[in-house]
């Protein structure tokens, strides 16, 4: 048998011609899952039987000659967090364990609807709060380039999943960088789109103003694709932006010359050398490439942790109210209504999430709103205004996605604030709405890969695109 | 939601004083009331399942009514436009505006969030005027979702108290409401009572609520204080559960009694939540509001800003149908009664008070008119199917005493139950003709017969035609007859 | 920014959000969220007198949906993932000192 390509594009090219059957191709993917998932641990739900179902029917659909879609026979994992009708949606976390969603989130109608299989459901950090996926409640996921560290997170077993070829690509959430820093850690492209640009609807929230869906690929130009399928104006999300899905499968293919590449000279600090040297590689691809380098100034950037860690917690302590076991997942019984609630949740969420749902109902209650949540808001404009000062000048802004290579488990656990600052780089992005996205540049110590992080303004996906296809090119 | 919460402001709210004979025992009663109303959408105020009342449980729900994991809300325009006709109706102003979450736990509330407007309402500064040129200040009146509706059971005639578990549907959940609040500027229970009655009426004109007090589509809460003339407000309670008009004066009056009570007896009246139980009629402790609620609002994420544009605005104010104040003048001028007079009122309230002006077109007596309709008609929706020329002819029957009160009634009946009918012919059939009706019918037909071009221009709409009938009548009469009851008739003939 | 967090505050937070916490995690939780509290003074440093707060990421407003219904979810597939249901309903345990 001959092997399947590895990229999307690839895939659903072959299995559209009929060079290739969408069940061949996830044959191979269910092979290689049999092969490690055990070890590796990206799932918590594997869809093997409903797969192959779809598999057949789109292969039944190509031989009898009908359209089969962009994504036609392209394996797919989607992040445990999303909701899928009928197939278990957990989030990772006890309160949710066989949740089974009356209902699709767009995304997912979306990838069907161009021929998409999905394999299955991938482990997180309960409700997406880590960046490790060490706080799920069905045990960690591995790095499948070293299983002695982390796969990063909360998509954790989503990047996982496309390192270990278990699926062409997948999708994850972003809110602090989730889906960037993930990718950095196993290798991969990973996108956090504009905020609006990809629909929320069946997402489930941790922080609304900050959530973003993305894809995980093996390379840019599947990125591209699946951007293109999953992007654009959804009427069941209010913020959803009224713009098309952007055209980007083409921009890949232009070259960065004219390109005004952003400097950051006041980052923040405490990132490995290893690195900030792939960062210097990267000015110099891109300079190499055509683009000029420039500098520009960031002084609210390190102040977006602390925006961050409020605004966030403060909109998951009111998104994560709905889990009081009366109209699903987890019930505690109880003599009385209140201990009921209360027994629930404590036996329902792990600790982190405790934690956030702590600070964040802390932060809005009576007498510290202003002194929290209210400042944090204010130092949200003051990102937004600072990236529209850099944005003046430049056209992206490259920065390292994460201050380090994947990290060995248990390293940050002790102390949340450590595992906090593995967010710094990616948090501003979330805070002012805008893209950016991943994509791995080399190897820093190790061996294991560096992500180089290229941050754009406000629907400047075209030509984050652009740069992110030119330093894969070099 | 209240934002007038200060309870013991050091500031008085209104600035309306009572006036000697409205004081209680030498006391001011201080009334301000929160209605709360469901508005008359097809689907909920953020998702798009059925806003219907009184179907099996738990059949009009989706993702956002549940607040299943995921779910997004998108806001109804039908009900911001409605909300804005009552901000409009009501006075208002109309403004940018905001949605906040306002979080508590509570099993009817599905996300344990209810959406509400908080410091940025749509509607703000309007009034009410009452009869005798009372004028309430509105402060809001503001968009929010309803909750769901919980069953008690187990305990006694299902009470929370005592009750072993409690079942929830969630049909209602979600359902738009709009918050009325009013300005503490209401001085007895009548006011309050007028005040009720008065925005009734105004929901009911502008189609934005069918405003049923029974099935709790319209909701009062009453807050209470008293204090001396010239003194401060006092410390106010919340009563909730009015549900009636009836209710609201006597929850108003139970309360100011057992609070003027209170403090002369040495008592210090405590900020408090009230149930009125309307069977035992007085007032139960609900909850004593000491360890204030701490809700949490913030801005709602996922919804954006509401902001109508003054075309918006300016569309729907030029939409807006006459009011029932301005209905009730024009009606009491019509019919020579006294705007505050109770037919007035039932009669605006019901709609009917176009169909009376119908009727008085084609030549009816409005005063007879407006008592017959309010008789008669109160089942019938706000166009009667009887035609206006039978009504017209009956009252001037009545009037010109061909037939009396008593037979008039009679006829009317008959007509309500034939839908319309020859009044002439009905009357001579009962034999309650006691007068020339009979040879004025006669005079009629044979006028028609002598012009069957006017009669055939008349009837195909032609409204100038009727003169040169009625004055072959009056000719045939020599000027006996009279030229109304002569229209009427042809009116009658005409459209039957 | 406010003082430290106290243990009595952070009881009282766990009961507004409906968190039963030992006392052991009472103590747990106020030690860290005082630690993280401590690190948020960072902003502190930060003029923000004049700066307004940036609520949503999104330029848009008036995002309204026309009046037409859609159909109901199917209660039974509701009811297959809720803990406890009576007659149609949703059952609860017995709500005590709560308002009516």
């Amino acid at each position: 048998m001959k092997s399947s390509p590895r990229t999307a594009v690839d895939i659903a090219n072959s299995v559209a011609s009929g060079a290739m059957t969408a069940s061949a191709v996830l044959e191979e993917h269910l092979a290689a899952i049999a092969a490690r998932e055990s070890e590796i641990h990206a799932f918590n739900l594997v869809t093997t039987d409903q797969a192959r179902e779809r598999a057949a029917q789109i292969d039944a659909d190509a031989k009898a000659g009908k359209t089969v879609g962009r994504l036609a026979g392209v394996p797919i994992a989607l992040k445990d967090n999303m909701c899928t009708r009928g197939v278990e949606t957990t989030c990772s976390s006890k309160i949710l364990a066989g949740w089974k969603p009356p209902y699709d989130a767009t995304v997912v109608s979306r990838l069907a609807g161009e021929g998409a299989v999905f394999v299955g459901k991938t482990n997180l950090d309960e409700f997406a709060m880590g960046s490790s996926t060490e706080n799920s409640a069905f045990g960690p996921t591995r790095n499948p380039l070293d299983t002695s560290r982390v796969p990063g997170g909360s998509s954790g077993g989503s990047a996982a999943a496309v390192a270990a070829g278990f699926a062409a690509a997948s999708l994850g959430s972003d809110t602090g960088g989730s889906i960037r820093q993930p990718a950095a850690l196993c290798g991969l492209v990973g996108v956090k789109p504009t905020y609006g640009v990809v629909s929320r609807y069946g997402l489930v929230a941790f922080g609304s103003s900050l959530d973003q869906i993305g894809p995980f690929t093996n390379t840019v130009a599947d990125a591209a694709l699946l951007m293109e399928v999953i992007a654009g104006h959804d009427p069941l999300d209010s913020t959803s932006l009224p713009q098309p899905a952007p055209s980007l499968t083409e921009v890949v293919t232009q070259d960065v010359r004219g390109m005004r590449i952003g400097r950051i000279t006041d980052m923040p600090e405490g990132s490995s050398p290893d690195v900030l040297a792939r960062l210097e590689a990267a000015f110099d691809a891109l300079r190499a490439a055509g683009a000029t380098v420039v500098d520009v100034q960031m002084p609210s950037m390190s102040y977006g942790l602390t925006a961050y860690y409020l605004v966030a917690p403060a909109e998951a302590s009111s998104n994560l109210a709905r889990f009081d076991g009366v109209r699903y997942g987890l019930r505690v019984d109880a003599k009385d209504l209140n201990s009921m609630y209360g027994a629930t949740r404590a036996a329902g969420f792990g600790d982190e999430v405790k934690r956030r749902i702590m600070l964040g109902t802390y932060a809005l209650s009576a007498g510290y709103y202003d002194a929290y949540y209210g400042k944090a808001l204010k130092v949200r404009r003051l990102i937004a205004d600072d990236f529209a000062k850099a944005y003046a000048k430049c056209d992206v802004i490259l920065t390292p996605t994460s201050p380090t290579v994947a990290f060995k488990f248990g390293d940050k656990t002790a102390n949340p604030l450590a595992m906090y600052l593995c967010d710094v780089f990616t948090i501003p992005t979330n805070l002012a709405g805008h893209a950016a996205m991943s994509v791995p540049f080399g190897t820093g110590e190790a061996g294991l890969p560096v992500g180089v992080q290229i941050l754009a303004p406000a629907l400047g996906e075209a030509p984050m695109f652009r740069a992110a296809a030119a330093l894969e090119r070099a | 939601m209240t934002t007038t919460s200060g309870a013991t402001a050091a500031v008085n709210l209104s600035s309306v004083v009572a006036t000697a004979e409205q004081l209680i025992d030498g006391w001011e009663l201080v009334v301000g009331l929160e209605v709360h109303v469901e508005l008359a959408t097809q689907t909920k105020l953020f998702s798009a399942s059925a806003n219907r009342f009184g179907d099996a449980p738990n059949t009009h729900i989706d993702p956002v009514t549940l607040g299943l994991p995921g779910a997004l809300p998108v806001l109804n325009r039908q009900a911001v436009e409605l909300a804005m006709r009552l901000g409009l109706a009501l006075n208002c102003r109309v403004q940018p505006c905001t949605f906040h979450r306002k979080n508590y736990f509570y099993p009817d509330l599905p996300k344990a969030y209810q959406v509400s407007q908080y410091d940025q309402p749509l509607n703000v500064d309007g009034w009410l005027m009452l009869p005798g040129e009372v004028r309430v200040g509105i402060e809001r009146a503001h968009l929010e979702e309803d909750t769901g509706k919980s069953t008690h059971a187990g305990g006694a005639e299902g009470r929370i108290q005592g009750s072993d578990y409690s079942l929830i549907d969630f049909n209602r959940a979600g359902v738009p409401l709009v918050e009325i609040v009013s300005r503490p500027d209401i001085r007895t229970s009548e006011q309050a009572k007028q005040y009720v009655a008065e925005l009734r009426a105004i929901l009911l004109a502008v189609g934005a609520s069918d405003a049923k007090m029974e099935e709790g589509s319209m909701r009062c809460d009453v807050n209470v204080s008293v204090h001396k003339p010239g003194a401060p407000f006092g410390t106010r309670c919340e009563i909730k559960n009015v549900n009636s008009i009836r209710s609201v004066g006597r929850a108003i009056d139970y309360e100011a009694r057992r609070q003027i009570d209170l403090i002369s007896s040495g008592g210090v009246v405590k900020q408090q939540t009230l149930h009125w139980d309307d069977a035992a009629g007085r007032t139960n402790v609900l909850r004593t509001k000491e360890d204030a609620d701490d809700y949490r609002y913030f801005l709602e994420p996922d919804l954006v800003p509401l902001a109508p544009d003054t075309a918006w605005i300016e569309r729907v104010r030029a939409a807006l149908p006459p009011l029932p104040a301005a209905r009730r003048e024009a009606l009491a001028a019509l019919t020579g009664q006294t705007k505050e007079s109770e037919a007035i009122a039932v009669v605006v309230e019901r709609g009917q008070d176009s169909y009376i002006a119908e009727v008085a077109k084609v030549g009816g007596d409005a005063a007879r008119v407006l008592i017959y309709v309010q008789q008669a008609f109160a089942e019938e929706a706000a166009a009667p199917r009887v035609p206006a020329g039978d009504i017209a002819a009956l009252s001037l029957m009545e009037k010109n005493g061909k037939i009396t009160a008593t037979q008039a009634k009679t006829l009317l009946g008959e007509l309500v139950a034939n839908g319309g009918g020859d009044v002439i012919a009905m009357a001579k059939a009962k034999g309650f003709e006691a007068m020339d009706t009979g040879a004025l019918a006669a005079l009629v037909d044979e006028a028609i017969a002598a012009d069957p071009d006017a009669w055939a221009k008349f009837k195909a709409g032609e409204q100038k035609a009727i003169g040169a009938l009625v004055g072959s009548v009056m000719k045939l009469s020599k000027g006996k007859a009279d030229g109304k009851a002569v229209t009427a008739l042809l009116q009658a003939k005409a459209s039957a | 920014m406010p003082d430290a967090i106290s243990r009595e505050t952070v009881a009282k937070v766990a009961r507004l959000a409906r968190l039963n916490l030992s006392d052991a995690e009472v103590d747990r939780m106020t030690d860290q969220l005082a630690g993280m509290l401590e690190h948020f003074r960072d902003v502190d440093a930060l003029d923000l007198s004049s700066v307004e707060p940036l609520t949503q990421p999104v330029p848009l407003s008036n995002v309204l949906r026309d009046d037409v219904v859609v159909p109901s979810l199917d209660r039974d597939e509701v009811f297959g993932s809720a803990p406890a249901t009576q007659d149609g309903r949703f059952r609860v345990p017995p709500i005590v000192g709560f308002e009516e």
